[in-house]
């Protein structure tokens, strides 16, 4: 009798290991992400004009559906991780990218009149100024990103073993096992939801200035679905 | 082959043209696949999206609700659903529909919210009925917000409905789920194309929508 957590071994990892797996898989991309759209939103910010076609172009790539994505990049980079992770890096900027903008767009003028008037640069006005202010913002992006990117994952599966938890779904189909699909579906959904709760902690210890009690997660807020985006 | 030559490979073969397996054929099965996802999708989250934004009740639930739908991996919801009820198109409804209506909620509920209260007491005061309300005074200022929700739920419900091919159905998703196993690249890559092509006709759509349907007093703003 084969139970709820016994992996086949042909995927040669414990039900741990494929959690650590998967968190490794979803997770560097989004931090890849964040610091590909850190500068690139700054820049948009500086030339507005440059603003719609980052836009544009991080939108038509979002497009391409991630196993076709996967399936051109293993000729570049063959059936490992980075074949997954480049495209989950990409279409995580088509949220962070606005959320971004918009949050340091967002900073009041008088206030960063006033950061200016105390002596700060550029440099220190952005990082410590615009960005704690626009954190809120940020993390509403980082979240929906997070959720969407540890999805995503899954579907390394199909070229051939690399979608940790994922690789369960085949798995379960392969030896008519069901149990291993609500394995891994379950297992996902947590993962998901346990990543949110620490983003909203981060958001929580980063903002010490906001009350605790309103809501402001993305759930809340229109923007980043806004900015034609999420989860798939 | 860089992925330009691909694309060409795969566009000027003219078998990929014609009969069961041609790009017109495909194209009419995704299409029609995402606006039956997009309709259900719509009919669950657009009324519920309202009427919590116009009572201004169940904010709290509701976040929480389209949060854990999007904990839910499409891809991981359609394998187990096949599993539990066999092929079909149900089971490909299922994830797309999972996927498509929080972003729908989220933005309805949030839209109608939002919507400057001045005008909304002002008719309440003038003697309108609720649904009068919500209807002339709400949905027509929160209409633009209202369709980036839905917009944003089309463009991912047209992406991931290439899944359907995963599951034996047709659709653009064929040709690269086909491409992946008969390591046939041109495939793989026509496919994204017309699905990306798919996705921005998509985009297209909904700002003529935009154009045409939002007030031209509401769109100065």
């Amino acid at each position: 009798m084969s139970g709820f957590f016994d992996i086949p071994s042909d995927l040669q990892h414990s039900w741990a290991g494929l959690i650590g797996l998967h968190l490794r898989e979803a997770l560097i991309p989004v931090a890849a992400g964040l610091l590909l759209a850190l500068p690139v939103a700054q820049l948009c910010g500086r030339f507005r004009w440059l603003y719609p076609p980052v836009l544009g172009m991080t939108t038509v790539l979002y497009a391409i559906p991630s196993l076709a994505f996967f399936v051109v990049l293993i000729d570049y980079t063959g059936q490992t991780e980075l074949t997954v992770m480049i495209p989950l890096a990409l279409y995580s900027l088509v949220v962070l990218i606005p959320a971004i903008v918009d949050g340091v767009r967002a900073v009041p003028p008088e206030t960063l009149a006033a950061a200016t008037a105390m002596g700060f640069g550029p440099l220190r006005r952005y990082t410590q100024v615009q960005l704690p202010i626009a954190a809120p913002a940020i993390i509403a992006g980082l979240r929906v990103a997070t959720a969407s990117s540890i999805s995503l994952v899954s579907i390394g599966a199909l070229i051939g073993n690399q979608g940790a938890l994922g690789n369960l779904l085949a798995a379960a189909q392969k030896y008519d096992r069901p149990e291993l699909a609500v394995n891994s579906v379950i297992t996902m959904a947590v993962l998901a939801i346990l990543c949110d709760a620490l983003l909203v902690l981060l958001r929580v210890l980063l903002t010490p200035w906001m009350p605790r009690g309103t809501r402001q997660g993305p759930a809340a807020r229109p923007e980043p679905y806004g900015a034609g985006s999420a989860t798939r | 082959m860089n992925i330009l030559d691909f694309m060409n490979a795969f566009f000027s073969d003219s078998a990929h043209w014609h009969g069961y397996d041609g790009i017109p054929q495909r194209f009419l099965e995704h299409i029609r696949y995402s606006l039956l996802a997009l309709a259900i999708a719509a009919a669950i989250g657009l009324p519920v999206g309202l009427l919590t934004g116009h009572t201004g009740r169940g904010g709290n639930a509701l976040a929480f609700i389209a949060n854990a739908a999007r904990a839910l991996p499409s891809f991981g919801l359609l394998v187990l659903v096949v599993l539990l009820i066999g092929f079909g198109l149900l089971p490909v409804m299922i994830p797309l529909v999972v996927l498509a209506v929080p972003p729908i909620l989220v933005t309805t509920y949030e839209a109608v919210r939002t919507v400057d209260p001045s005008p909304v007491d002002a008719a309440r005061g003038m003697g309108m009925r609720e649904s009068h309300i919500l209807f002339r005074v709400e949905v027509p200022v929160a209409l633009p917000l209202i369709l980036s929700g839905l917009r944003s739920a089309a463009i991912q419900i047209v992406s991931t409905a290439t899944i359907a091919a995963y599951v034996s159905l047709g659709g653009l998703g064929r040709y690269i789920i086909d491409g992946l196993y008969q390591r046939d690249y041109e495939k793989v890559v026509g496919g994204a194309t017309l699905v990306a092509a798919l996705a921005l006709v998509t985009l297209a759509l909904f700002w003529a929508a935009g154009r045409l349907l939002v007030s031209p007093g509401v769109r100065r703003r």
